[in-house]
């Protein structure tokens, strides 16, 4: 057998994307197949269960119910599109001021807990304790304190991040190469040096995987604030279409909620793999 | 005495270590001793082997003299000084890569003196030299994750040369390499200690790279480690590892050695059995 025979190609990046694209409409596909085809047997009610083509046929008709501006009367095609993307950017928003926030807050902080230990001893405590309480049971604090709108919202991201990620940081720093440290003191760097020029880039990557890990988590969180009337978002119509009965509504609502997580990750995983590229 | 170390114990020594002893977690049921009156004196500009059985203390004994650990007994001096921390004129280069994935190669080589406050011109230019000198010429804004595993030592070496130490300390720099690259780099080592002046110490427990690279080998006992025996090799460079007096060195050596592994395996197994018994 001749040596160049065999030519490997290597994968370019679209036919890469290509190729996981096949599986991702295969596996989709295969999903809402299996729902239209109950549907069709009469064995899903589409009252209840109403299947991809029902409540996406109709888009305007839910996006019509997404805000009290355009729910009576008839507005334009347009008004309406632009009453989703409002609802969807506000939702969005919350969570990425509520992650930013909690990614540098809890950066700050568990660099200064192993900065300072007895910094530390005071914090870690009460970090501790605070730490397994559900973000559900900060609601009505975040309410009382903040009030309706944005902010309770972005607090209630906030700490259900913060906590879990001041706890990660921590454990990075235990984490890190001993060798990365002791370069850093041969070549006599003070230890505010090592914490903010080999400590802190160190870190940063491992730090935004856990952030990435609990997008999810944020995602969720800021869906209940709205639901319970912290005001408007993709939240506050989950429980327009639960007080209506609005199965086509709900499942439409999902399916945006869904979509919406699925890019924020993607976007998450872009900043990392080209600003963040010596993740471990 | 041959005249060449007759002219080395006339002047004073880069590193003096006097009756170091060092014990892991001393005072707890878990202390390890891992140094036992151990003495050495190593001149300017020699090269040092520290050759032994693996856990044999090799390594500790580099992070004691490179103050990055405390000892429990004796005194360490270098250039006459008392070794209280850690210090730029004596750079330890460890056996993985401990570049920052996060800085270009010319960055991590710069890292040292941008600390120091050295003006970013004046620094890179000291960088783009020494990167040369190391064959990594051209390879200035790259990653470390871009290189190979020879490369990488090799830009740690200008890491450690760019704060021009007077000691080298290399802790089985070569161990993750295979044989080709390996036997590369220590032609270029040699060629790198010859023109820094830098004493070395590197630790090994490759009888052949001792033989190699050494003007003195020191070999280690089984823990706790002290000083078994030092042998001098007072061939030229580049050796030829088939010439008769240096296979008389290496059958010399494997002799020393055997005996010490032989110890330290039995003393692992002891150690393994205890565990076992606590479990």
């Amino acid at each position: 057998m001749s040596r160049g025979a065999k030519v490997r190609i290597r994968p370019t990046r679209f036919s890469k994307f290509a190729g996981e694209s096949i599986w991702w409409v295969a596996s989709v596909a295969l999903f809402a197949g299996i729902w239209e085809f109950c549907w069709y047997m009469g064995w899903a009610n589409p009252m209840l269960l109403p299947p991809p083509h029902i409540f996406l046929q109709d888009i305007l008709l839910a996006g019509k119910l997404f805000d009290k501006s355009t729910r009576l009367g008839n507005p334009t095609a347009g008004v309406i599109v632009w009453t989703v993307v409002k609802t969807i950017g506000a939702s969005t928003l919350r969570v990425v001021i509520g992650l930013s926030i909690a990614f540098v807050g809890s950066l700050a902080v568990g660099m200064a807990i192993r900065f300072s230990p007895y910094f530390g001893r005071l914090i870690l405590p009460v970090v501790n304790l605070l730490a397994p309480i559900s973000p559900i049971a900060w609601l009505p604090i975040a309410m009382l304190i903040f009030g309706l709108g944005n902010a309770p919202a972005i607090f209630l991201v906030y700490i259900a991040l913060f906590f879990i990620m001041t706890l990660a940081t921590l454990s990075l720093i235990d984490n890190l190469p001993i060798a990365y440290l002791q370069v850093a003191r041969i070549m006599g760097a003070t230890r505010l040096q090592i914490f903010l020029q080999v400590i802190l880039p160190a870190i940063l990557p491992g730090l935004f995987v856990v952030l990435r890990l609990n997008l999810f988590a944020a995602w969720m969180i800021v869906l209940i604030a709205e639901s319970v009337g912290v005001g408007g978002g993709l939240g506050l119509v989950v429980i327009i279409s639960r007080n209506t009965f609005d199965a086509q509504l709900a499942f439409f609502t999902m399916f945006i909620i869904g979509i919406v997580g699925f890019f924020l990750d993607i976007v998450l995983r872009e900043i990392q793999r080209r600003v963040l590229y010596w993740a471990p | 005495m041959s005249t060449k170390s007759k002219v080395m114990a006339e002047q004073r020594s880069a590193i003096r270590c006097v009756n170091v002893g060092k014990t892991w977690g001393a005072g707890t049921d878990r202390a390890v001793e891992a140094l036992r009156q151990f003495d050495l004196e190593v001149g300017k500009s020699e090269f040092i082997v520290l050759l032994g059985p693996s856990g044999c203390g090799k390594s500790t004994l580099l992070y004691l003299i490179a103050g990055l650990e405390d000892l429990t007994a004796g005194e360490i001096e270098s250039h006459g000084k008392v070794v209280y921390g850690p210090d730029s004129d004596r750079s330890l280069i460890f056996q993985e890569s401990s570049l920052y994935p996060w800085l270009s190669v010319i960055e991590n080589v710069t890292f040292g003196l941008k600390l120091r406050g050295m003006a970013k011109t004046e620094r890179r230019g000291i960088a783009v030299e020494l990167l040369n000198k190391v064959g990594l010429g051209g390879f200035e804004e790259k990653r470390p994750d871009e290189l190979s595993g020879g490369m990488r030592q090799r830009a740690a070496v200008a890491r450690a040369l760019a704060m021009e130490p007077s000691v080298l300390l290399m802790d089985e720099p070569f161990a993750a390499l295979d044989v080709q690259t390996r036997s590369k780099l220590q032609d270029f080592l040699i060629q790198i200690w010859r023109d820094s002046q830098a004493s070395v110490m590197f630790v090994t427990h490759h009888i052949d790279e001792a033989i190699a690279l050494a003007d003195r080998v020191v070999v280690f006992t089984a823990r706790p480690g002290s000083i078994k025996s030092i042998v001098p090799i007072e061939l030229p460079r580049p050796r030829d590892p088939r010439e008769p007096k240096l296979r008389d060195l290496r059958d010399e050596l494997i002799d020393l050695l055997a005996d010490e592994v032989d110890r330290a395996f039995a003393e692992q197994e002891q150690i393994s059995e205890k565990n076992q018994i606590r479990a």
